[in-house]
Order: C-alpha cells, then sequence, then structure tokens
C-alpha cells in the first residue's frame, strides 16, 4: 500500500457513516494529500467508488485484506 | 462541478421511517449536494429535542421478527400491549450491534453538513406543537417555501 498523509478507520461502521466520516476527515486536509480508509462495511467499496466519481477526489486504491477493506483517496 | 440540488419531503414519525430522510440527506451532503428536508405531519416528530420514535410490527408483514416470532405469533398479537415497546427496544439493539448510527447523531450530522431542515408551519400550528420542544437551527416555513427549493432541485423525494 502506497503511503498517505492521514488515517481514518471505519470499522465497524455501517452506511452511510464510513462516507460521512470520511468527507469531514478529507476536508482540513490539503489537495493532493492522502487519507487511508478501513472499513468493514461491504457496502463501502461500491460507496467510495461513488464517493470518488462526485466529489472528484481520486480513489487510488481499493482492496481487501484480513477481512477488512483499505481504500486510499487522494484529495482533489 | 455545479452544485446539485436534493428536496426531501419527511412525513413520517416512526424509528423505521425516521432513517431514510436522514441517510440520504447526510449522504447527499457529503457528495456535495445542496439538500433541504421539509417535515411535515408526523416527520415533525424527527425534529423533536427528545427522540421518542418507536417501530410497530403491527400491519407491517415485512418487518423481519426476531427467534422467528412471526412463525409462531397470529398477527392479532402484534397488537398486545407492550408489544411495540418490546419491538423498538429490539431493534435500536440491533443497530448498534451493526453499527448503524443513531438518529440524533445522523440529524447532528445532516445540521453540520448544513442540511436545512424546515419544519411545516401548518402542522406546528394544528397540533398545536410547542417550538420549545425543537432543536435549534430550524426554519419554520409552508408549501410555497418548499417549492422555492424543489422547484430548482435535480432530485425530489416524498418519504
Amino acid at each position: 500500500m502506497a503511503d498517505f498523509d492521514s488515517e481514518l478507520d471505519a470499522s465497524g461502521l455501517n452506511c452511510p457513516l464510513p462516507i460521512l466520516r470520511a468527507k469531514k476527515t478529507l476536508a482540513p486536509m490539503e489537495v493532493g494529500q492522502v487519507l487511508h480508509i478501513i472499513a468493514t462495511d461491504p457496502g463501502s467499496v461500491k460507496d467510495f467508488e461513488a464517493f470518488a466519481k462526485q466529489t472528484g477526489n481520486e480513489l487510488m486504491e481499493s482492496k481487501e485484506e484480513g477481512g477488512k477493506f483499505h481504500f486510499l483517496i487522494k484529495k482533489a | 462541478m455545479q452544485e446539485k440540488k436534493l428536496a426531501i419531503i419527511a412525513t413520517k414519525g416512526s424509528l423505521d421511517w425516521a432513517y431514510p430522510p436522514f441517510i440520504l440527506a447526510s449522504t447527499a451532503s457529503a457528495l456535495g449536494y445542496e439538500t433541504e428536508i421539509f417535515f411535515t405531519f408526523y416527520g415533525l416528530q424527527l425534529l423533536k429535542k427528545q427522540l421518542a420514535l418507536e417501530v410497530t410490527p403491527l400491519g407491517n408483514p415485512g418487518m423481519p421478527m426476531p427467534m422467528s416470532m412471526d412463525k409462531w405469533f397470529p398477527v392479532m398479537l402484534t397488537a398486545l400491549p407492550g408489544m411495540q415497546g418490546m419491538m423498538t427496544s429490539m431493534m435500536k439493539k440491533k443497530m448498534a450491534s451493526k453499527g448503524v448510527a443513531s438518529l440524533e447523531e445522523l440529524r447532528e450530522l445532516c445540521q453540520e453538513a448544513e442540511v436545512r431542515l424546515i419544519a411545516c408551519q401548518m402542522t406546528v400550528d394544528l397540533f398545536d406543537m410547542p417550538t420549545s420542544e425543537f432543536i435549534d437551527g430550524i426554519e419554520y416555513a409552508g408549501a410555497a417555501r418548499f417549492f422555492e427549493f424543489a422547484g430548482e432541485s435535480d432530485i425530489c423525494l416524498y418519504i
């Protein structure tokens, strides 16, 4: 997994909380910085794709590892 | 990117029906939508400071019952006193155990994200609801106010 600037552990949270927390965590970050999100909600895979597409932030990586979902989002 | 707009009318005052307006509004605002919810009739219960929302199995054949209760409980028994309170507390426990946000939390997230919450003035008057029982930061207005925003919206939902 590539480097990141901030990390958000949204494990155990269900829709729409991972997205809402991600949005909040991204807000004070600088353009170009990368946020690493960890989630357990299987719905978050499609949700983060949709989030990136609609907000313009780039979803650099999305993978499952050890029963958890990991996302890297670069702030636009 | 031009900001999209979402307009929602919330008309129901039960625990289960309170979720869709707040989930959709908070998510939409996270996606960059400008969002407004107009609360009318029973939907006004969702704006009370103290939320006392319940869920009822009565007349709701789609509601999954714990421990296969629906298999051996005749429909009529779901009308028994105490049943609604029991189902409500079971539902709340289930939601908490699955990491579903509480309504208070979702509502707060909506307000933080500047979702505009509008209470139907006519309903407030009709039911003599004291405005001191409602949360701060809401607006009181009528149907014309709703259309001012809804007419410009990209998505309009009646819940």
